[in-house]
């Protein structure tokens, strides 16, 4: 206990001695490309090479249409639609899917991460249920989830819940594990009842470990959606992405995919500015502004 | 009447070191005026003492009585500072001293005006809007003496609390120690491997001996009184009355020593 506390404050209150890049440690002031500059750079030449090949015909359209198509196509979605709905339509019913799921698995996968944290018997219980199905794609208990709950918006949601819920629950439940103990023997020592323990001391020390898992689990979770979409949805990203494979609309799939990254990139962001607003200390580089 | 009484405390812990008791039929007696300091090599029960006393822990055998009463749990009558300062990181520094009254439910205005009272006595005014990365070790380990100060505890039970301080840090922490309990005229209970520390600070120094854990000796010390006195650290350190004392403590704990097998 008090050794994975020291391991942990170490590390919060490192200062870095060593330069990690070479970049930083060269001091000649030669003309020096930023990370991101050369990862922009990256970006863009794939962009220069695709744009490339398709228009000098080298690949059919049916294979890899050229950029520019999926840009139309992509004003297309947005105005005209796709399968009945437009992208925004699509992408709202896909991200309020996966926020149901979010909010749920939070609600339920934090006080279990408590539980199991706290106590060995609820440990005992919950652990093994957890250990069994996590491991298990969520593609695979899919048709049971269907046979069970049907092929509405539940089982949907649920699919995605279970692909979330998890990582939440054993992110608390190790940032629970890991709580200091003399953290712990001061509170009581100044009085704090159990309740008052876990509200004003347990749940802060564990904050740090729940955003990691929040951010894991929304990644599964978003990757789990096309999956959860296959179930008779009529509009998602998932379903927009699936319905364009059977009508061979390369563009339309090319599309789809893009704005799965893109969303899946902007809540990963999300999420670390959360976690930088919410837990600063326990960011290795507290630079407050 | 004493006010802290162990009475012949046994503490077996039940691991593979049981046969040897970490405490073995331990009996002192505290009072409110005293500045108790346990001093011995690792193992020797001093932790063992302190957590009885806390409350984190209870006796195998024998009672240990607070103010008549047997202890049975951690309270805010008890105020515990450890070596790392076990301070809350998302909280900045009047908060962390206001904990302890939060948790008792005082109103935040009370709260904030006692816990800046309190940030006076150990000569932090000015930072009470400071989170706890902008101050040093020093620093932190004051606020965790106001922290325990702030809930108006009657005893302060203090774990090796200046032992991973700078050496310099560590006898400023000292003085204020003694300063604190000249003014308030809270008990203390300390413990430290550090001989000089337990020598300048205790009014009344135990010496523990490792395995089984027994009180060696019991030493009545005025160094801490000659301080609040207004002597200077430095001239109560370098007398040579201290030097003599310190080295005399010395052989009482080296006289324990289990010999080196050859």
């Amino acid at each position: 206990m008090i050794s994975t506390e020291l391991a942990h404050e170490q590390h919060a209150f490192e200062i870095p001695l060593l330069p990690r890049h070479e970049e930083e440690a060269s001091a000649t002031p030669s003309r020096r490309l930023s990370t991101t500059t050369i990862s922009t750079l990256t970006i863009a030449t794939l962009l220069v090479l695709w744009w490339g090949v398709t228009s000098a015909g080298l690949i059919a359209p049916l294979f890899l249409p050229p950029p520019q198509n999926i840009l139309i196509k992509f004003w297309q979605v947005s105005t005209h639609g796709f399968m009945d709905s437009t992208l925004w339509q699509h992408l709202g019913a896909s991200l309020a899917r996966v926020f149901s799921a979010l909010v749920a698995s939070v609600l339920l996968g934090i006080p279990v991460g408590v539980a199991i944290g706290q106590s060995r018997i609820a440990k005992g219980i919950l652990d093994p249920l957890i250990e069994i199905y996590r491991p298990i794609p969520p593609l695979a208990y899919l048709p049971l989830v269907v046979i069970w709950f049907g092929i509405g918006e539940f089982s949907k949601i649920l699919l995605i819940f279970l692909a979330i819920f998890a990582p939440i629950v054993i992110g608390t439940a190790n940032g629970v594990r890991q709580v200091s103990n003399n953290r712990i023997r001061v509170a009581q020592s100044l009085g704090a009842t159990p309740w008052q323990l876990i509200r004003h001391v347990v749940l802060p020390s564990a904050l740090p470990d729940i955003l990691v898992g929040i951010r894991i689990g929304l990644g599964t979770g978003w990757s789990t959606l096309v999956a959860a979409e296959l179930v008779a949805a009529t509009s998602g990203m998932g379903f927009m992405v699936q319905s364009a494979a059977q009508f061979l609309v390369t563009d339309v799939v090319i599309l789809g995919i893009a704005v799965i990254a893109i969303i899946a990139f902007g809540l990963e962001l999300g999420l670390r500015y959360l976690h930088k607003r919410l837990a600063p200390w326990s960011l290795p580089n507290r630079d407050l502004g | 009447m004493p006010h802290v009484l162990v009475d012949r405390v046994t503490v077996r812990y039940s691991d593979a070191n049981a046969k040897q008791a970490a405490l073995d039929n331990v009996s002192l007696q505290l009072e409110p005026d005293q500045l108790v300091v346990a001093l011995g090599p690792s193992g020797c029960g001093k932790t063992t003492l302190l957590n009885l006393l806390a409350g984190f822990l209870r006796p195998t055998q024998g009672r240990v009585l607070f103010d008549g009463k047997p202890i049975n749990g951690p309270a805010a009558d008890r105020g515990v500072i450890f070596q790392d300062d076990a301070l809350l990181p998302w909280l900045n520094v009047v908060d962390n001293i206001a904990f302890g009254l939060k948790l008792q439910g005082l109103e935040k205005h009370q709260r904030k005006a006692s816990a800046e009272a309190t940030l006076k006595q150990v000569h932090l005014d000015g930072f009470s809007g400071h989170m706890l990365w902008q101050l040093s070790g020093g620093m932190r380990q004051r606020v965790g003496l106001a922290r325990a100060l702030a809930s108006d505890p009657a005893m302060l039970l203090l774990d090796e609390p200046f032992a991973a301080l700078d050496a310099f840090t560590r006898e400023q922490m000292q003085e204020l120690l003694l300063q604190l309990w000249h003014q308030t005229h809270k008990q203390i209970f300390l413990i430290t491997h550090d001989l000089e520390e337990a020598v300048f600070l205790a009014s009344d120094l135990i010496l523990l001996s490792p395995r089984p854990g027994r009180v060696v000796e019991r030493i009545k010390l005025d160094f801490c009184h000659r301080y609040t006195d207004g002597e200077s650290a430095r001239s109560i350190k370098s007398d040579p009355h201290f030097i003599a004392m310190r080295e005399h403590v010395l052989n009482l704990i080296f006289a324990q020593r289990e010999p080196i097998p050859a």
